[in-house]
């Protein structure tokens, strides 16, 4: 197994798309921080709320989980558009052993780039807001969920784009599943179409986040749901990579 | 021991039958030329061979094993499918690291076939810019990183320049003669004729032959002498058993010593004696014919 990750390992740090995502992420990250904290220091009475501070720096991951979403399913769908999947399955013919190799180092890879990425969002804009009182406990939370949040994000696309095997097709599925969707499920009518809504994708993930106070699921539960859709699609994927030719 | 063994295969795609109850066993030490028409069912075969897509019915084992079940396949296969496979944003040498890895192959490796293939100069550009030739070059890199017992070539010549061509023959005659098992699909039968010792020929899915070269060679056409004199009809009268052409005279029951001998005692001279091999894309034409999937 050691071998498939170091081999994984170069595959992802080997080519641009992987750099420029992951580099488009944090930018979004900071960006976004420094822009929403400003005009939130700008249009404020009083000072800023460390609470309400520690959010605003987050706010980039509403737009960061589709760049890191684009990373997940490129990180196997690249290798069905250029025909290399072939070259990875003559070396690595155990395909839940290639699936696998894959998940992991983008994981690891997603986690380290994702955590320092909402650290310092979180920095930006704490630094910009100047909160009177802070919590640090909560800024570290914040930072680990953050980090976790958009690595489960680009999971979701990695899974994605081993069911849909098609760059285009399944970063619309991802859009579509992560952001459109989501939003569209608000409008179900009745209890039962709030609970759908709650439990919907990002919806019960972002609770890590950016929680709303109108779901009833808390960070960790609601992160705990949305990796139970991510392991859906991660499992569908799996199962067709094996049944299905190559 | 067999290196290859299908028993049985077959292949199926919705409504066709790209391969048909396909049986044969190819054997270490020689090139093992695999022909026939375009959409006979070489690559799915191929592909099957490797675990790339599942048999419909029967089995092909590699070293009397699927592929799926060798602990490390490079070491034991290499394959060349397609050239262009290959992600453009790698380098050259990046690409083949990340193979080597997955089957726990040093580094250093990577550089010696990089040599081999005579890519050492390039090992750091984007193999998106290499051209067919180069790829093919990096493809066949790959195949020989685990320096396995089996090879394995989809068309490897296909759109190469004739420096290219001259190489993969060269090369697939030296893995032989280093005692390798050289498998090697093609559709053109003039192309194997120069690589290969033994044929396998499929047609619509199935078997048509499967043969020595010579064996293919004696049984299908026959070869004939050429004779070209400035007093031609003379010479047919003469040996009696030709077939005369308005610039030429054809012979199949003679050979050139005998025709010459005869002409000379005759005193009769001539511009051309020349025997000529027995056309083998005729013979493959005449083969195939029936199981062409277009014909124009």
């Amino acid at each position: 197994m050691i071998d498939i990750l170091r081999s994984e390992w170069t595959k992802i740090r080997s080519v641009r798309s992987t750099v420029w995502t992951l580099a488009v992420t944090a930018l979004l990250m900071l960006g976004i921080a420094a822009l929403i904290g400003a005009a939130a220091k700008g249009s404020a009475d009083g000072p800023v709320p460390g609470e309400q501070a520690v959010m605003l720096g987050l706010t980039g991951t509403m737009f960061a989980s589709l760049s890191m979403a684009t990373l997940g399913v490129l990180v196997i769908s690249s290798e069905y558009r250029t025909g290399g999947i072939r070259t990875s399955l003559m070396a690595v013919p155990k395909r839940l052993r290639l699936l696998t190799g894959k998940i992991v180092v983008f994981t690891a890879v997603a986690l380290v780039v994702c955590t320092v990425a909402s650290a310092a969002s979180l920095a930006v804009a704490l630094a910009i807001t100047q909160p009177p009182s802070l919590d640090m406990g909560a800024v570290v939370k914040a930072a680990v969920g953050g980090g976790l949040y958009l690595t489960a994000c680009g999971l979701f696309g990695l899974g994605l784009g081993t069911l849909v095997r098609h760059t285009p097709g399944a970063i619309v599925t991802a859009i579509a599943l992560m952001l459109v969707l989501p939003q569209l499920t608000s409008a179900l009518p009745g209890q039962w179409g709030d609970t759908v809504s709650d439990y919907f994708t990002t919806n019960a993930g972002q609770q890590i986040v950016l929680p709303r106070a109108d779901n009833p699921l808390g960070p960790w539960s609601g992160l705990g749901v949305y990796l139970a859709w991510v392991a859906a699609a991660m499992i569908s994927g799996a199962v067709l990579l094996r049944r299905r030719d190559a | 021991m067999t290196a290859i063994r299908a028993t049985n295969l077959s292949k199926r795609y919705g409504g066709t039958l790209a391969v048909a109850d396909l049986s044969f066993e190819v054997e270490p030490g020689q090139v093992t030329g695999f022909l026939g028409p375009n959409g006979a069912g070489k690559s799915t075969t191929m592909r099957m061979i490797l675990g790339l897509d599942r048999p419909s019915s029967g089995s092909v084992l590699v070293d009397g094993r699927p592929y799926e079940e060798l602990r490390h396949p490079l070491r034991k296969v290499g394959a060349l499918l397609d050239a262009k496979a290959v992600h453009g944003g790698r380098s050259a040498y990046n690409h083949l690291l990340a193979i080597a890895q997955s089957n726990g192959l040093p580094a250093a490796r990577v550089d010696e076939v990089l040599e081999t293939v005579g890519l050492r100069e390039v090992r750091r550009r984007r193999v998106g810019g290499f051209s067919l030739g180069m790829s093919q070059r990096l493809g066949i890199a790959a195949a020989l990183l685990g320096d396995p017992e089996i090879l394995i070539f989809d068309e490897p010549v296909n759109g190469l320049d004739p420096d290219g061509i001259l190489w993969i023959r060269t090369l697939m005659r030296d893995l032989a003669a280093q005692g390798r098992t050289v498998f090697v699909s093609s559709h053109l039968m003039s192309e194997m004729a120069q690589t290969a010792d033994h044929l396998i020929v499929i047609g619509k899915g199935r078997l048509i032959a499967d043969t020595s070269v010579r064996e293919f060679i004696g049984r299908s056409s026959q070869g004939y002498v050429r004779v070209r004199s400035p007093r031609l009809a003379e010479v047919a009268e003469l040996v009696k058993v030709g077939d005369l052409h308005p610039d030429h005279l054809r012979v199949t029951a003679m050979s050139t010593l005998e025709i010459g001998t005869l002409t000379a005692r005759a005193g009769i001279p001539l511009e051309e004696l020349t025997y000529v091999q027995p056309s083998l894309e005729a013979a493959y034409m005449e083969l195939t014919k029936d199981s062409l999937e277009f014909t124009s």
